[in-house]
């Protein structure tokens, strides 16, 4: 089972951003999707998650997405926004069910567990409000895993999107996050996640899709993607891909570029 | 903002505020059918509630003069402060979810001025209609028109002020003053070519206020407010999950645009009738939800409930207070919930500058 993309195409205005994007994802996996600023990042997760009307076809689980109706989707996929803004006061409880009542079902025994996977534990009475970028951030994904907990069911896996996961959290909650993505992962659900710090990718994700221009510059396991070559033309600037025992990839900048 | 007090009672989720939400629900229908009594048995007039039931259980027959007082004064009058104080507070609660802000309402934005222009225009266009026209809606014309305007008034400002599924405040407030500046140059046109018996209508109307309830009027305007009402609560998880914002509501499977068009129905609605026969009566809508929200949190699925019951309470007392302050003349309400509810909203302001995105 997986999501792929065909030859998605996406104009914003005038201007092109997609020119015929065709990628797949793996359940079982985490794929990450990388690359420069304005390559195009979010707007292939916005096709793949059904938020942006593209040319092409984005089919999930053998189904075309833009067959399925909202709830469908959202049975079947969760999405974690970049930016996450709340217009009440909410408490953390409230905004981590919100995404399974909306299906109309209860979700109060969901939320500790939820809560404890990002490592926000008696959280629940706090006010989304007063939490720091980090955790609230954290509270997102929580609400995220909740809507999709099961990473399988009837319909086959469930999969979790994420748009820059880790982008405002310390070194060891990027870890607890990116350990929940592949437990997720090895538990048979899928992983989408648009991603910006390469080491951290190299340590998670199986597989890389690198993104430059609004085109798929290479896809393939991290060590086929990770190349001197392909990062420095993606980047633009020139990076050195070193193996380290133990933890594998490495990627560094040349000091003086 | 208040925060939740831990509830360490076993097997309830902290966080949770749908009990407290609950029975506060409880409480305020209670109130309402308190409120609502005294309210029957409050006027100038010196009938009294207690004589007329004590009257009723002996089987005596009601003296006229407290039939009619009772019947079909203040019965009317009761009924539409709470259909009226009901409609324009869950109007604010739904704007509010929708337009994503708590300072959202219906009389700041301009959509009450809308309404207003619509029923102004039947009240003075009404007579040049094809008589089958006038027939037709009846009574309803004045709620319908005013329904019309309210709603293209909402319409208009919801395009105006969102873009790509963002709502800006500031272009929704400054939008609604001018909105509001156009309805009211028309509705100045409308009146000027009014002739006298227009021009009487108008200036009852126009009073504001409850004191032109009558059964025909309510007849007219209550059930249009009363399916408003009824279905706001069905909007409730569509709002809860717009607060996420439009994207990641869609991403939870709800019907955005779906949504978002009965939000406006049921805004337009509300107001409409409720400006049809009460006239301009603001603040309602911004207090009352706001109230609620620091009590017991911002779920949709207690807070429309929740607002229905507070609000009509509220326009019940505030009804009370302007037919007693200056007795034997009465005050309009609407200067009532202004002189209450204005200095509220500038404490809002003034407890909310720098979180709001002016």
């Amino acid at each position: 089972m997986s999501l792929i993309a065909s030859d998605i195409q996406v104009s914003l205005g005038r201007k092109q951003i997609l020119h015929g994007v065709s990628v797949e994802a793996r359940a079982g996996e985490i794929t990450a999707i990388v690359g420069p600023n304005g390559s195009g990042k979010t707007t292939l997760m916005r096709s793949l998650t059904g938020e942006l009307a593209c040319r092409g076809a984005v089919t999930l689980n053998g189904h075309d997405i833009a067959a399925l109706s909202p709830e469908e989707l959202a049975r079947r996929r969760a999405v974690l926004p970049q930016a996450a803004a709340l217009s009440f006061p909410f408490t953390v409880a409230e905004v981590v069910r919100i995404g399974v009542e909306a299906r109309g079902e209860r979700a109060d025994a969901l939320v500790p567990a939820a809560l404890g996977a990002v490592d926000l534990p008696g959280f629940s009475g706090r006010l989304y409000q007063e939490l720091s970028g980090g955790e609230q951030q954290r509270v997102q994904l929580a609400r995220v895993l909740a809507q999709v907990w099961q990473p399988l069911d009837a319909d086959g896996p469930r999969w979790l999107m994420l748009d820059e996961p880790v982008s405002s959290l310390d070194i060891a909650h990027q870890l607890t996050v990116m350990r929940l993505a592949a437990d997720y992962a090895r538990a048979g659900g899928g992983v989408v996640a648009v991603m910006h710090d390469l080491n951290l990718t190299a340590l998670f994700a199986q597989k890389l899709v690198l993104m430059s221009g609004g085109r798929v510059l290479c896809q393939g396991r991290p060590d086929e993607v990770l190349t001197d070559e392909a990062l420095s033309s993606a980047y633009g600037c020139r990076l050195r891909v070193n193996a380290v025992p133990d933890s594998g990839i490495w990627v560094l900048p040349h000091a003086a570029a | 903002m208040v925060a939740a007090t831990p509830d360490l009672r076993p097997g309830r989720l902290e966080g949770d505020r749908s009990h407290r939400a609950r029975r506060l629900g409880l409480f305020l229908a209670l109130l309402l059918a308190v409120v609502a009594v005294i309210s029957l048995g409050w006027g100038a007039s010196g009938t009294s509630l207690a004589r007329a039931l004590s009257d009723l259980l002996a089987g005596r027959e009601l003296a006229v003069q407290d039939r009619v007082v009772l019947l079909d004064i203040r019965l009317p009058r009761v009924l539409m402060g709470i259909f009226v104080g009901a409609s324009l507070a869950v109007s604010g609660a739904v704007m509010q979810g929708l337009f994503r802000n708590p300072l959202a309402d219906p009389g700041i934005v301009g959509v009450s001025s809308g309404a207003s222009l619509g029923a102004i225009l039947a009240i003075v266009l009404g007579g040049a209609l094809p008589g089958w026209v006038a027939a037709f809606f009846g009574w309803y014309l004045v709620p319908v028109a005013a329904f019309a305007g309210g709603w293209l008034t909402t319409m208009a400002l919801y395009r105006i002020a969102t873009r790509r599924g963002r709502t800006s405040v500031a272009t929704m407030l400054l939008a609604g003053i001018a909105l509001a500046a156009i309805m009211g140059a028309l509705a100045g046109l409308a009146i000027l070519r009014a002739n006298d018996r227009e021009l009487r209508d108008l200036t009852f109307w126009g009073l504001g206020s409850l004191a032109g309830a009558n059964w025909p009027k309510l007849l007219a305007g209550a059930p249009i407010m009363a399916l408003a009402l009824l279905y706001a609560p069905w909007l409730a998880r569509g709002l809860n999950a717009l607060a996420l914002g439009e994207a990641a509501a869609g991403h939870v499977g709800i019907r955005v645009q779906k949504v978002k068009n009965r939000a406006i129905l049921t805004v337009a609605a509300a107001t409409g009738a409720a400006v049809a026969v009460s006239g301009g009566i603001g603040f309602v809508g911004i207090v009352v939800p706001h109230l609620l929200r620091l009590a017991s949190g911002p779920d949709h699925r207690w807070l429309l409930v929740n607002s229905a019951l507070l609000g009509a309470v509220t326009l019940l007392l505030a009804d009370m207070v302007s037919r007693t302050v200056i007795a034997p003349a009465e005050l309009p309400i609407g200067i009532v919930t202004a002189v209450m509810g204005g200095p509220f909203f500038l404490w809002i302001l003034l407890r909310n500058r720098g979180v709001l995105d002016l």
